[in-house]
């Protein structure tokens, strides 16, 4: 199981054709307290690009950019009752899809952790 | 604006305190504190919280009448505030709509005025060009704090035993921590609590003796956003502007009886007409039933999909525990209880109309 990460700070960890796609820790820390979020439901296809959600702290709303094209085949119905979760474990229970793939070569344009961390400082 | 953010009095004490800095109104200012804007709110809902304000504007006004010449340029009756008493009022323009809102004090040889940070540039020639003799002195050297909460009168009363004396819109002279402040019992967060004038050299000084208290902790501008909505409070150029009037803002219970009756000041052939007729447009608040805030320039519609309006403010609001907001809609559509529709993202989600504040103002009358 591999993990990759996006610049919007997403990570996607990919078990097949199965993604898992939430944000990282420090997305979360940036955004502050969540107390919402808009989910796309199960089904919906996206592009690479496409806004797939929107995550709102106290202070504003910030919207969730797919990393690659795919279909939602199953949504994190947790988070709709505890949106809190986000800050508490986002690249843990509170993951936000699970994504069918539609062309694994596009997992390429996306960083390692080292990547990611260099981006972040 | 191209010019670096200014800094208050007490910026090396929000950086001390791992203040998030933000750029607002032209102020590097602390949006929030490591304990975050729900924890901030909450700390001055249940004990107290001090805010830095000091980038609003503090002004002396020196001369012969000057209640009486601030009625030229106010619909208050600011002629008649007696000594130690402070009220809240905003300038007029002709056309009714609201310039500035702003809090008057009468500390007895002059009067003591506190406007927005973004509109001193616009207040302070505002009042010069047209107070006649009046003496107009922008403050650049005191910082401005404000404690919060239930328990300021304990974070404050501790060290100023004067303090405790206040009501609710009183001001006066006092010493702490051996300085001379004013000492202001008022606020933007519907809760108890005092605004306190403090020269710059002592002002991180005497904040640091108010934090030493077990209740009092720092807050942030994102948690005075949140109080002050869910206390029903207006934030100049969100929810009141040039272009709306005190009456459509659902502030004339801050107009005077005299006032309203006598006129004679900016504007008051509209808002004296609104008076009488009522207004097109009233701000209300507004109760999402989800969890999705609406946030400022949400469409407001009925139900049958006529547009009444938009959001002016909203968030989430800690205590009330879901989204708030307030915004205009038509008069005949303002009733509390009215079901509407809020236009978030494309959807439509549902919400009523409620009367403000969403929780209830707690202060010292």
């Amino acid at each position: 199981m591999a993990t990759y990460y996006s610049e919007e700070h997403e990570w996607i960890t990919v078990e097949g054709d199965v993604a898992t796609l939430g944000i990282t820790q420090h997305a979360a820390d940036q955004l502050g307290e969540v107390v919402f979020v808009e989910q796309r439901e199960a089904g919906e296809e996206f592009e690479k690009g496409g806004e797939i959600g929107v995550i709102e702290s106290v202070k504003a709303a910030s919207e969730i950019y797919a990393p690659l094209d795919g279909e939602v085949i199953e949504v994190n119905e947790a988070l709709a009752d505890n949106p809190g979760a986000l800050n508490e474990s986002p690249e843990g229970d509170a993951w936000i899809y699970k994504i069918k793939l539609s062309d694994a070569s596009q997992l390429d344009d996306l960083m390692d952790l080292d990547g990611y961390k260099a981006l972040i400082g | 604006m191209t010019d670096a953010p200014k800094r208050t009095p007490l910026y090396d004490l929000h950086v001390e305190l791992g203040g998030k800095m933000v750029d607002f109104a032209g102020w590097e200012m602390p949006v929030q504190y490591p304990m975050g804007i729900m924890g901030e709110h909450k700390q001055c809902r249940e004990k107290a919280a001090l805010f830095d304000v000091s980038h609003m504007g503090q002004v002396i006004l020196r001369g012969e009448n000057v209640g009486e010449k601030l009625e030229t340029l106010c619909p208050q009756a600011y002629a008649g505030l007696k000594e130690g008493k402070a009220r809240y009022g905003f300038f007029t323009n002709e056309d009714g709509g609201i310039m500035d809102d702003l809090i008057v004090s009468n500390a007895g040889d002059h009067y003591f005025v506190v406007v927005n940070a973004a509109l001193r540039h616009q207040d302070i020639p505002h009042m010069r060009a047209n107070l006649d003799g009046v003496e107009v002195t922008e403050i650049f050297d005191r910082a401005l704090v404000a404690v919060q909460g239930p328990k300021a009168e304990d974070v404050v009363g501790e060290l100023c035993p004067a303090a405790r004396e206040l009501k609710f819109m009183e001001t006066t002279i006092a010493e702490i921590g051996g300085v001379e402040c004013r000492i202001s019992r008022l606020g933007y967060t519907g809760e108890d609590g005092y605004e306190i004038s403090i020269p710059e050299a002592d002002a991180i000084r005497v904040s640091k003796l108010f934090l030493a208290h077990d209740d009092c902790e720092p807050a942030g501008l994102g948690a005075r956003d949140s109080l002050r909505l869910e206390a029903g409070l207006c934030l100049y150029g969100n929810d009141i502007d040039q272009s709306t009037s005190p009456i459509e803002a659902s502030l004339s219970w801050a107009i005077q009886k005299r006032r309203k009756e006598e006129g004679g000041f900016p504007g008051a052939a509209r808002i004296q007409k609104e008076l009488a007729e009522g207004a097109a447009k009233k701000l209300v608040g507004i109760k999402p039933e989800g969890r999705a805030p609406a946030r400022q320039g949400v469409e407001i519609q009925s139900e049958s999909g006529d547009t009444l309006g938009a959001i002016t403010s909203g968030s989430f609001g800690p205590t009330v525990g879901g989204p708030v907001a307030m915004g205009y809609v038509a008069a005949d559509q303002s009733a509390a209880g009215t079901k509407v529709n809020l236009i978030i993202r494309g959807k439509a989600q549902p919400a009523e109309i409620v009367a403000l504040p969403f929780v209830t103002q707690n202060y010292k009358r």
